[in-house]
Protein backbone atom coordinates (compact mmCIF):
# COMPACT_ATOMS: atom_id res chain seq x y z
CA UNK A 1 0.00 0.00 0.00
CA UNK A 2 2.94 2.16 0.68
CA UNK A 3 3.59 2.16 -3.27
CA UNK A 4 0.38 3.35 -3.77
CA UNK A 5 0.15 6.33 -1.45
CA UNK A 6 3.64 7.28 -2.72
CA UNK A 7 2.21 7.39 -6.18
CA UNK A 8 -0.61 9.06 -4.88
CA UNK A 9 1.32 12.07 -3.51
CA UNK A 10 2.70 12.95 -6.92
CA UNK A 11 0.63 15.37 -8.55
CA UNK A 12 1.30 13.49 -12.31
CA UNK A 13 -0.67 11.62 -14.74
CA UNK A 14 0.35 8.16 -12.94
CA UNK A 15 -2.30 9.29 -10.37
CA UNK A 16 -5.23 7.98 -12.60
CA UNK A 17 -2.81 4.74 -13.32
CA UNK A 18 -3.74 3.80 -9.37
CA UNK A 19 -7.08 5.51 -8.95
CA UNK A 20 -9.34 2.19 -9.01
CA UNK A 21 -6.49 0.75 -7.42
CA UNK A 22 -8.70 1.38 -3.92
CA UNK A 23 -11.17 -1.21 -3.18
CA UNK A 24 -13.99 0.87 -2.70
CA UNK A 25 -13.48 2.99 -5.92
CA UNK A 26 -13.08 -0.11 -8.05
CA UNK A 27 -16.44 -1.70 -6.52
CA UNK A 28 -18.45 0.99 -7.34
CA UNK A 29 -16.82 1.21 -11.07
CA UNK A 30 -17.57 -2.64 -11.28
CA UNK A 31 -21.08 -2.41 -10.10
CA UNK A 32 -21.65 0.17 -13.42
CA UNK A 33 -19.94 -2.43 -15.34
CA UNK A 34 -20.76 -5.83 -14.25
CA UNK A 35 -24.81 -5.83 -15.78
CA UNK A 36 -23.24 -4.16 -19.12
CA UNK A 37 -21.17 -7.29 -19.35
CA UNK A 38 -23.56 -10.02 -18.45
CA UNK A 39 -26.39 -8.42 -20.91
CA UNK A 40 -23.33 -8.31 -23.61
CA UNK A 41 -22.58 -11.61 -22.94
CA UNK A 42 -26.29 -13.20 -23.32
CA UNK A 43 -26.50 -10.97 -26.47
CA UNK A 44 -23.40 -12.07 -28.22
CA UNK A 45 -23.72 -15.39 -27.12
CA UNK A 46 -27.32 -15.42 -28.81
CA UNK A 47 -26.48 -14.14 -31.56
CA UNK A 48 -23.41 -15.86 -32.36
CA UNK A 49 -24.87 -19.43 -31.79
CA UNK A 50 -27.70 -17.97 -34.33
CA UNK A 51 -24.89 -17.39 -36.90
CA UNK A 52 -23.18 -20.43 -36.49
CA UNK A 53 -25.65 -23.50 -35.86
CA UNK A 54 -28.51 -21.82 -38.78
CA UNK A 55 -26.20 -19.69 -41.02
CA UNK A 56 -22.81 -20.91 -41.14
CA UNK A 57 -22.78 -23.71 -44.05
CA UNK A 58 -21.75 -27.28 -43.43
CA UNK A 59 -18.35 -28.34 -43.61
CA UNK A 60 -17.20 -30.22 -46.54
CA UNK A 61 -15.17 -32.66 -44.33
CA UNK A 62 -16.86 -32.64 -41.43
CA UNK A 63 -20.21 -32.22 -42.17
CA UNK A 64 -22.13 -30.42 -38.99
CA UNK A 65 -20.04 -31.71 -36.19
CA UNK A 66 -17.80 -29.05 -36.89
CA UNK A 67 -20.40 -26.33 -35.39
CA UNK A 68 -18.76 -27.34 -31.65
CA UNK A 69 -15.92 -25.04 -32.46
CA UNK A 70 -18.37 -21.97 -32.05
CA UNK A 71 -17.76 -22.95 -28.40
CA UNK A 72 -14.32 -25.00 -28.23
CA UNK A 73 -12.02 -22.58 -29.95
CA UNK A 74 -13.20 -19.72 -27.53
CA UNK A 75 -13.21 -21.93 -24.38
CA UNK A 76 -9.84 -22.84 -25.32
CA UNK A 77 -8.51 -19.49 -26.00
CA UNK A 78 -9.70 -17.77 -22.76
CA UNK A 79 -8.23 -21.42 -20.50
CA UNK A 80 -4.71 -20.37 -21.53
CA UNK A 81 -5.29 -16.36 -21.29
CA UNK A 82 -6.63 -16.64 -17.84
CA UNK A 83 -3.91 -18.68 -16.49
CA UNK A 84 -1.58 -16.01 -17.71
CA UNK A 85 -3.51 -12.89 -16.67
CA UNK A 86 -4.01 -14.81 -13.26
CA UNK A 87 -0.24 -14.83 -12.49
CA UNK A 88 0.01 -11.54 -13.82
CA UNK A 89 -2.51 -10.17 -11.02
CA UNK A 90 -0.75 -12.44 -9.02
CA UNK A 91 2.45 -10.65 -9.32
CA UNK A 92 1.07 -7.18 -10.17
CA UNK A 93 -0.52 -8.00 -5.51
CA UNK A 94 2.60 -9.14 -4.53
CA UNK A 95 5.14 -6.51 -6.31
CA UNK A 96 3.06 -3.89 -5.34
CA UNK A 97 1.13 -5.22 -2.35
CA UNK A 98 -2.37 -4.57 -3.81
CA UNK A 99 -4.85 -6.83 -1.99
CA UNK A 100 -7.28 -5.95 -5.14
CA UNK A 101 -4.73 -7.38 -7.59
CA UNK A 102 -4.43 -10.23 -5.30
CA UNK A 103 -8.69 -10.52 -5.66
CA UNK A 104 -8.63 -10.30 -9.09
CA UNK A 105 -6.01 -13.47 -9.69
CA UNK A 106 -7.89 -15.33 -7.03
CA UNK A 107 -11.07 -14.74 -8.56
CA UNK A 108 -9.89 -15.50 -12.13
CA UNK A 109 -9.20 -18.93 -11.05
CA UNK A 110 -12.83 -20.90 -11.03
CA UNK A 111 -13.40 -19.07 -14.50
CA UNK A 112 -10.48 -20.52 -16.01
CA UNK A 113 -10.71 -24.02 -14.61
CA UNK A 114 -14.30 -23.96 -15.84
CA UNK A 115 -12.64 -23.10 -19.64
CA UNK A 116 -10.33 -25.46 -19.57
CA UNK A 117 -12.97 -27.66 -18.71
CA UNK A 118 -16.02 -27.19 -21.33
CA UNK A 119 -12.95 -26.79 -24.01
CA UNK A 120 -11.52 -30.66 -22.66
CA UNK A 121 -15.29 -31.77 -22.54
CA UNK A 122 -16.24 -30.28 -26.13
CA UNK A 123 -13.09 -31.36 -27.45
CA UNK A 124 -14.03 -35.02 -26.42
CA UNK A 125 -17.44 -34.38 -28.18
CA UNK A 126 -15.91 -33.17 -31.10
CA UNK A 127 -13.48 -35.89 -31.64
CA UNK A 128 -15.66 -38.87 -31.37
CA UNK A 129 -17.13 -37.83 -34.74
CA UNK A 130 -14.57 -36.86 -36.27
CA UNK A 131 -11.34 -39.01 -35.07
CA UNK A 132 -13.28 -42.00 -34.00
CA UNK A 133 -12.27 -41.55 -30.37
CA UNK A 134 -12.86 -39.51 -27.90
CA UNK A 135 -9.51 -38.92 -26.40
CA UNK A 136 -5.84 -39.06 -27.96
CA UNK A 137 -2.84 -38.41 -26.37
CA UNK A 138 -1.91 -35.77 -28.45
CA UNK A 139 0.58 -32.68 -27.74
CA UNK A 140 -2.26 -29.99 -27.43
CA UNK A 141 -4.98 -32.21 -25.74
CA UNK A 142 -2.50 -33.13 -23.17
CA UNK A 143 -1.25 -29.98 -22.43
CA UNK A 144 -4.82 -28.83 -21.97
CA UNK A 145 -5.44 -31.59 -19.48
CA UNK A 146 -2.10 -30.48 -17.49
CA UNK A 147 -3.37 -26.74 -17.55
CA UNK A 148 -6.77 -27.77 -15.66
CA UNK A 149 -4.55 -29.85 -13.44
CA UNK A 150 -2.74 -26.63 -12.52
CA UNK A 151 -5.80 -24.48 -12.04
CA UNK A 152 -7.47 -27.18 -9.71
CA UNK A 153 -3.75 -27.21 -7.71
CA UNK A 154 -4.25 -23.08 -7.33
CA UNK A 155 -7.90 -23.52 -6.59
CA UNK A 156 -7.39 -26.42 -4.04
CA UNK A 157 -4.22 -24.30 -2.41
CA UNK A 158 -6.32 -21.38 -2.02
CA UNK A 159 -9.13 -23.15 -0.87
CA UNK A 160 -6.58 -24.93 2.06
CA UNK A 161 -5.15 -22.15 3.59
CA UNK A 162 -7.41 -20.42 6.31
CA UNK A 163 -5.69 -16.88 6.21
CA UNK A 164 -7.54 -14.87 3.17
CA UNK A 165 -4.28 -12.77 2.79
CA UNK A 166 -1.84 -15.81 3.33
CA UNK A 167 -4.14 -17.88 0.85
CA UNK A 168 -3.83 -15.53 -1.70
CA UNK A 169 -0.40 -14.99 -1.60
CA UNK A 170 0.89 -18.89 -1.55
CA UNK A 171 -1.34 -18.69 -4.54
CA UNK A 172 -0.30 -16.32 -6.24
CA UNK A 173 3.42 -17.05 -5.70
CA UNK A 174 2.12 -21.04 -7.15
CA UNK A 175 0.35 -19.27 -10.41
CA UNK A 176 3.69 -17.60 -10.89
CA UNK A 177 5.96 -20.51 -10.81
CA UNK A 178 3.17 -22.25 -13.18
CA UNK A 179 3.74 -20.24 -15.60
CA UNK A 180 7.10 -19.95 -15.77
CA UNK A 181 6.83 -23.75 -16.20
CA UNK A 182 4.12 -24.05 -18.03
CA UNK A 183 6.70 -23.36 -21.97
CA UNK A 184 8.78 -26.44 -20.34
CA UNK A 185 5.51 -27.89 -20.00
CA UNK A 186 4.15 -27.67 -23.26
CA UNK A 187 7.31 -28.37 -25.35
CA UNK A 188 8.43 -31.87 -22.78
CA UNK A 189 4.85 -33.15 -24.11
CA UNK A 190 5.60 -32.03 -27.96
CA UNK A 191 8.51 -33.70 -28.13
CA UNK A 192 7.05 -36.75 -25.75
CA UNK A 193 4.22 -36.65 -28.38
CA UNK A 194 6.35 -37.16 -31.48
CA UNK A 195 8.37 -39.69 -30.60
CA UNK A 196 5.91 -41.71 -28.82
CA UNK A 197 3.27 -41.88 -31.84
CA UNK A 198 3.33 -41.47 -35.22
CA UNK A 199 2.09 -38.48 -37.28
CA UNK A 200 -1.06 -37.66 -35.20
CA UNK A 201 -4.10 -36.71 -36.43
CA UNK A 202 -4.11 -33.58 -38.44
CA UNK A 203 -6.70 -31.82 -39.81
CA UNK A 204 -7.87 -31.15 -43.56
CA UNK A 205 -8.39 -27.17 -43.16
CA UNK A 206 -10.21 -26.00 -45.73
CA UNK A 207 -10.52 -22.24 -45.94
CA UNK A 208 -13.20 -20.94 -43.48
CA UNK A 209 -16.27 -19.29 -44.55
CA UNK A 210 -16.59 -15.62 -43.61
CA UNK A 211 -19.46 -16.35 -41.58
CA UNK A 212 -18.25 -19.09 -39.50
CA UNK A 213 -15.46 -16.78 -38.42
CA UNK A 214 -17.55 -13.70 -37.95
CA UNK A 215 -19.68 -16.53 -35.23
CA UNK A 216 -16.31 -17.61 -34.02
CA UNK A 217 -15.66 -13.58 -33.42
CA UNK A 218 -18.80 -13.18 -32.29
CA UNK A 219 -18.41 -16.12 -29.42
CA UNK A 220 -14.92 -15.38 -28.30
CA UNK A 221 -16.44 -11.97 -27.33
CA UNK A 222 -19.26 -13.35 -25.34
CA UNK A 223 -16.68 -15.49 -23.74
CA UNK A 224 -15.04 -12.27 -23.18
CA UNK A 225 -18.03 -10.65 -21.73
CA UNK A 226 -18.94 -13.16 -19.52
CA UNK A 227 -15.26 -13.98 -18.38
CA UNK A 228 -15.21 -9.96 -17.21
CA UNK A 229 -18.77 -9.95 -15.59
CA UNK A 230 -17.85 -13.28 -13.39
CA UNK A 231 -14.64 -12.43 -12.57
CA UNK A 232 -16.01 -8.24 -11.50
CA UNK A 233 -18.61 -10.47 -9.38
CA UNK A 234 -16.41 -12.17 -8.05
CA UNK A 235 -14.00 -9.19 -7.16
CA UNK A 236 -16.80 -7.48 -5.39
CA UNK A 237 -18.20 -10.20 -3.23
CA UNK A 238 -14.14 -11.20 -2.03
CA UNK A 239 -14.13 -6.73 -1.94
CA UNK A 240 -17.58 -6.74 0.63
CA UNK A 241 -16.05 -9.89 2.70
CA UNK A 242 -12.84 -9.20 3.43
CA UNK A 243 -13.24 -5.18 4.05
CA UNK A 244 -16.48 -5.58 5.98
CA UNK A 245 -14.95 -3.75 8.74
CA UNK A 246 -14.86 -0.34 6.53
CA UNK A 247 -17.25 2.33 6.94
CA UNK A 248 -18.33 2.38 3.36
CA UNK A 249 -18.64 -1.76 2.71
CA UNK A 250 -21.09 -1.40 6.04
CA UNK A 251 -23.60 1.27 4.15
CA UNK A 252 -23.06 -0.27 1.10
CA UNK A 253 -24.58 -3.44 2.89
CA UNK A 254 -27.46 -1.70 4.28
CA UNK A 255 -28.67 -0.49 1.17
CA UNK A 256 -28.71 -3.41 -0.47
CA UNK A 257 -30.42 -4.74 2.55
CA UNK A 258 -32.97 -1.81 2.14
CA UNK A 259 -33.30 -2.30 -1.81
CA UNK A 260 -34.76 -5.84 -0.98
CA UNK B 1 34.47 -14.49 8.39
CA UNK B 2 30.76 -14.23 7.48
CA UNK B 3 31.23 -16.51 4.45
CA UNK B 4 33.02 -19.13 6.95
CA UNK B 5 30.10 -18.92 9.57
CA UNK B 6 27.69 -19.43 6.66
CA UNK B 7 29.44 -22.58 5.23
CA UNK B 8 29.30 -23.88 8.97
CA UNK B 9 26.00 -23.19 9.15
CA UNK B 10 24.73 -25.18 5.92
CA UNK B 11 27.40 -27.60 6.95
CA UNK B 12 25.22 -27.86 10.08
CA UNK B 13 21.82 -28.00 8.91
CA UNK B 14 22.99 -30.96 6.36
CA UNK B 15 24.10 -32.69 9.72
CA UNK B 16 21.24 -32.17 11.71
CA UNK B 17 18.35 -33.30 8.84
CA UNK B 18 20.67 -36.16 7.59
CA UNK B 19 20.68 -37.50 11.23
CA UNK B 20 16.78 -36.94 12.19
CA UNK B 21 15.84 -39.11 9.15
CA UNK B 22 18.44 -41.53 10.71
CA UNK B 23 16.74 -41.58 14.00
CA UNK B 24 13.48 -41.20 12.48
CA UNK B 25 14.16 -44.34 9.97
CA UNK B 26 10.59 -45.74 10.17
CA UNK B 27 9.45 -42.74 8.21
CA UNK B 28 12.51 -42.00 6.06
CA UNK B 29 12.84 -45.48 4.88
CA UNK B 30 8.65 -45.62 4.59
CA UNK B 31 9.21 -43.62 1.04
CA UNK B 32 11.58 -46.23 0.02
CA UNK B 33 9.38 -49.71 1.27
CA UNK B 34 6.98 -47.66 -0.65
CA UNK B 35 8.86 -47.10 -4.27
CA UNK B 36 9.93 -50.87 -4.12
CA UNK B 37 6.59 -51.89 -2.65
CA UNK B 38 4.77 -50.17 -5.38
CA UNK B 39 7.35 -50.89 -8.62
CA UNK B 40 6.12 -54.73 -7.42
CA UNK B 41 2.88 -54.30 -7.55
CA UNK B 42 2.65 -53.45 -11.39
CA UNK B 43 3.59 -57.11 -12.82
CA UNK B 44 0.86 -58.60 -10.30
CA UNK B 45 -1.35 -56.52 -11.63
CA UNK B 46 -0.28 -56.70 -15.14
CA UNK B 47 0.59 -60.50 -15.78
CA UNK B 48 4.46 -61.61 -16.10
CA UNK B 49 4.49 -60.89 -19.79
CA UNK B 50 8.29 -59.97 -19.63
CA UNK B 51 8.06 -58.32 -23.13
CA UNK B 52 5.67 -55.95 -21.46
CA UNK B 53 7.60 -55.53 -18.50
CA UNK B 54 10.52 -54.78 -19.83
CA UNK B 55 9.08 -51.89 -22.40
CA UNK B 56 6.91 -50.18 -19.19
CA UNK B 57 9.67 -50.59 -16.66
CA UNK B 58 11.56 -47.22 -17.21
CA UNK B 59 7.69 -45.21 -17.00
CA UNK B 60 7.08 -47.53 -13.51
CA UNK B 61 10.04 -46.35 -12.36
CA UNK B 62 10.21 -43.19 -13.09
CA UNK B 63 6.40 -42.61 -11.86
CA UNK B 64 6.87 -44.34 -8.35
CA UNK B 65 9.90 -42.12 -7.64
CA UNK B 66 7.96 -39.41 -7.93
CA UNK B 67 4.93 -40.61 -5.85
CA UNK B 68 7.74 -41.65 -3.17
CA UNK B 69 10.03 -38.40 -3.17
CA UNK B 70 6.07 -36.48 -3.15
CA UNK B 71 5.13 -38.47 -0.12
CA UNK B 72 8.70 -37.80 1.42
CA UNK B 73 8.06 -34.14 1.37
CA UNK B 74 5.14 -33.37 3.74
CA UNK B 75 8.31 -33.65 6.54
CA UNK B 76 10.86 -31.39 5.20
CA UNK B 77 9.28 -28.18 6.73
CA UNK B 78 6.70 -29.22 8.75
CA UNK B 79 8.50 -30.93 11.76
CA UNK B 80 10.85 -27.40 12.10
CA UNK B 81 8.31 -25.21 11.28
CA UNK B 82 5.72 -27.24 14.34
CA UNK B 83 8.59 -27.22 16.85
CA UNK B 84 9.57 -23.54 15.32
CA UNK B 85 12.97 -24.07 14.59
CA UNK B 86 11.90 -23.09 11.19
CA UNK B 87 11.50 -19.31 12.40
CA UNK B 88 14.60 -19.71 14.15
CA UNK B 89 15.93 -20.64 10.72
CA UNK B 90 14.29 -17.66 9.13
CA UNK B 91 15.79 -14.77 11.76
CA UNK B 92 19.47 -16.68 11.09
CA UNK B 93 22.17 -14.55 9.58
CA UNK B 94 22.72 -17.05 6.51
CA UNK B 95 19.84 -16.61 4.03
CA UNK B 96 17.06 -18.35 4.06
CA UNK B 97 17.45 -19.34 0.33
CA UNK B 98 20.55 -20.67 1.05
CA UNK B 99 19.55 -22.94 4.62
CA UNK B 100 17.08 -24.38 1.85
CA UNK B 101 19.49 -25.16 -0.74
CA UNK B 102 21.48 -27.10 2.10
CA UNK B 103 17.78 -28.61 3.29
CA UNK B 104 17.01 -30.20 0.05
CA UNK B 105 20.48 -31.24 -0.63
CA UNK B 106 20.18 -33.20 2.56
CA UNK B 107 16.44 -34.59 1.63
CA UNK B 108 17.64 -35.53 -1.80
CA UNK B 109 20.69 -37.54 0.27
CA UNK B 110 17.59 -39.70 1.96
CA UNK B 111 15.04 -39.89 -0.36
CA UNK B 112 16.53 -39.66 -4.30
CA UNK B 113 20.05 -41.09 -3.55
CA UNK B 114 18.61 -43.94 -2.06
CA UNK B 115 16.38 -44.31 -4.66
CA UNK B 116 18.73 -44.46 -7.21
CA UNK B 117 20.91 -46.83 -5.41
CA UNK B 118 18.15 -49.05 -5.34
CA UNK B 119 17.06 -48.84 -8.86
CA UNK B 120 19.49 -51.22 -10.73
CA UNK B 121 18.22 -54.00 -9.08
CA UNK B 122 14.49 -53.14 -10.00
CA UNK B 123 15.51 -53.07 -12.73
CA UNK B 124 16.81 -56.35 -13.35
CA UNK B 125 13.18 -57.70 -11.84
CA UNK B 126 11.78 -56.13 -15.50
CA UNK B 127 14.88 -57.32 -17.52
CA UNK B 128 16.00 -54.57 -18.35
CA UNK B 129 19.72 -54.47 -20.59
CA UNK B 130 22.53 -53.66 -19.16
CA UNK B 131 22.53 -50.29 -21.55
CA UNK B 132 19.09 -49.70 -20.32
CA UNK B 133 20.09 -50.05 -16.78
CA UNK B 134 23.12 -47.62 -16.95
CA UNK B 135 21.03 -45.21 -18.79
CA UNK B 136 18.19 -45.60 -16.32
CA UNK B 137 20.68 -44.73 -13.55
CA UNK B 138 22.35 -41.49 -15.25
CA UNK B 139 18.74 -40.53 -15.79
CA UNK B 140 17.57 -40.92 -12.15
CA UNK B 141 20.76 -39.33 -10.95
CA UNK B 142 20.45 -36.45 -13.15
CA UNK B 143 16.64 -36.08 -12.73
CA UNK B 144 15.77 -36.66 -9.13
CA UNK B 145 17.53 -33.68 -7.59
CA UNK B 146 14.79 -31.45 -9.41
CA UNK B 147 12.06 -33.21 -8.04
CA UNK B 148 13.75 -32.50 -3.98
CA UNK B 149 13.73 -28.93 -5.39
CA UNK B 150 10.47 -28.47 -7.04
CA UNK B 151 8.83 -30.27 -4.48
CA UNK B 152 10.19 -28.01 -1.88
CA UNK B 153 8.16 -25.30 -3.37
CA UNK B 154 4.86 -27.55 -2.58
CA UNK B 155 6.16 -28.65 0.80
CA UNK B 156 6.68 -24.41 1.84
CA UNK B 157 3.77 -23.77 0.12
CA UNK B 158 1.73 -26.37 2.43
CA UNK B 159 3.46 -25.84 5.52
CA UNK B 160 1.24 -25.60 8.56
CA UNK B 161 -1.43 -27.44 6.83
CA UNK B 162 -3.61 -30.34 8.33
CA UNK B 163 -4.28 -32.44 5.30
CA UNK B 164 -0.69 -31.18 3.31
CA UNK B 165 -0.01 -34.95 1.71
CA UNK B 166 -2.42 -35.19 -1.19
CA UNK B 167 -2.41 -31.84 -1.83
CA UNK B 168 1.39 -31.45 -2.37
CA UNK B 169 1.15 -34.17 -5.28
CA UNK B 170 -1.73 -31.77 -6.61
CA UNK B 171 0.66 -28.86 -6.69
CA UNK B 172 3.72 -30.60 -7.90
CA UNK B 173 3.26 -32.98 -9.92
CA UNK B 174 2.53 -31.35 -13.32
CA UNK B 175 5.14 -29.35 -12.54
CA UNK B 176 7.62 -32.88 -12.67
CA UNK B 177 5.76 -33.75 -15.68
CA UNK B 178 8.86 -32.51 -18.03
CA UNK B 179 11.11 -34.68 -15.92
CA UNK B 180 9.27 -37.54 -16.24
CA UNK B 181 8.92 -37.42 -20.05
CA UNK B 182 12.63 -36.19 -20.32
CA UNK B 183 13.56 -39.63 -17.82
CA UNK B 184 11.83 -41.84 -19.87
CA UNK B 185 12.56 -40.46 -23.40
CA UNK B 186 16.32 -41.17 -22.25
CA UNK B 187 15.63 -44.91 -22.20
CA UNK B 188 13.45 -45.74 -24.89
CA UNK B 189 15.98 -44.08 -26.43
CA UNK B 190 18.95 -45.61 -24.93
CA UNK B 191 16.88 -49.04 -26.19
CA UNK B 192 16.13 -48.17 -29.76
CA UNK B 193 19.88 -47.51 -29.99
CA UNK B 194 19.24 -43.62 -31.07
CA UNK B 195 20.74 -40.68 -29.32
CA UNK B 196 20.10 -40.00 -25.66
CA UNK B 197 22.56 -38.12 -24.58
CA UNK B 198 20.17 -34.99 -25.83
CA UNK B 199 17.65 -36.23 -23.15
CA UNK B 200 20.44 -36.10 -19.90
CA UNK B 201 21.57 -32.70 -20.91
CA UNK B 202 18.11 -31.26 -21.06
CA UNK B 203 17.41 -33.04 -17.58
CA UNK B 204 20.89 -31.46 -16.43
CA UNK B 205 19.41 -27.84 -17.07
CA UNK B 206 16.03 -28.79 -15.64
CA UNK B 207 17.78 -29.99 -12.27
CA UNK B 208 20.17 -26.85 -12.07
CA UNK B 209 17.60 -24.07 -13.20
CA UNK B 210 15.39 -25.51 -10.46
CA UNK B 211 18.61 -25.93 -8.08
CA UNK B 212 18.56 -21.85 -8.06
CA UNK B 213 14.92 -20.84 -8.60
CA UNK B 214 13.50 -23.11 -6.01
CA UNK B 215 15.05 -22.01 -2.96
CA UNK B 216 14.05 -18.79 -4.15
CA UNK B 217 10.18 -19.54 -4.55
CA UNK B 218 10.31 -21.33 -1.86
CA UNK B 219 11.98 -18.82 0.49
CA UNK B 220 9.06 -16.29 -0.45
CA UNK B 221 6.81 -19.34 0.08
CA UNK B 222 7.63 -19.59 3.44
CA UNK B 223 8.20 -16.12 4.59
CA UNK B 224 4.25 -15.91 3.42
CA UNK B 225 3.58 -18.76 6.26
CA UNK B 226 5.88 -17.08 8.62
CA UNK B 227 4.41 -13.78 8.34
Amino acid sequence: MQTITAMNSQPSKSTHWFTFAAPSKFYFLAKKLIPFFWISAIVLCVAGLILGLLFAPTDAVQGDSYRIIFIHVPAAWMSMVLYVAMAFWGAMGMIFNARLAYRVSNSIAITGAIMTFIALWTGALWGKPTWGTWWVWDARLTSELILLFLYIGYLSLYNAIDDARKAAKAASLLAIIGVVNVPIIYFSVKWWNTLHQGASITFTKTSMDSSMLLAMLIMTFAFWSYTFATILTRVNYKTLDEESHTDWVQKELSDIRGLR
Amino acid sequence: MTSISTARILLSIFKRDITLAIRRGSDTFGAIFFFVLVVSLFPLALGSDIKLLQQIAPGIIWVCALLAVMLSLSRLFNDDFQDGVLEQLALSVCPLEMIIFAKVIAHWCYTGLILLLISPILALQFNLSSDSIQVLFIALLLGTPSLSFIGSIGAALTVGLKSSGALISLLILPLLIPVLILGTLAIDAADTDMQYSVYLYLLIAYSVLSSFFAPLACASALRIVLD
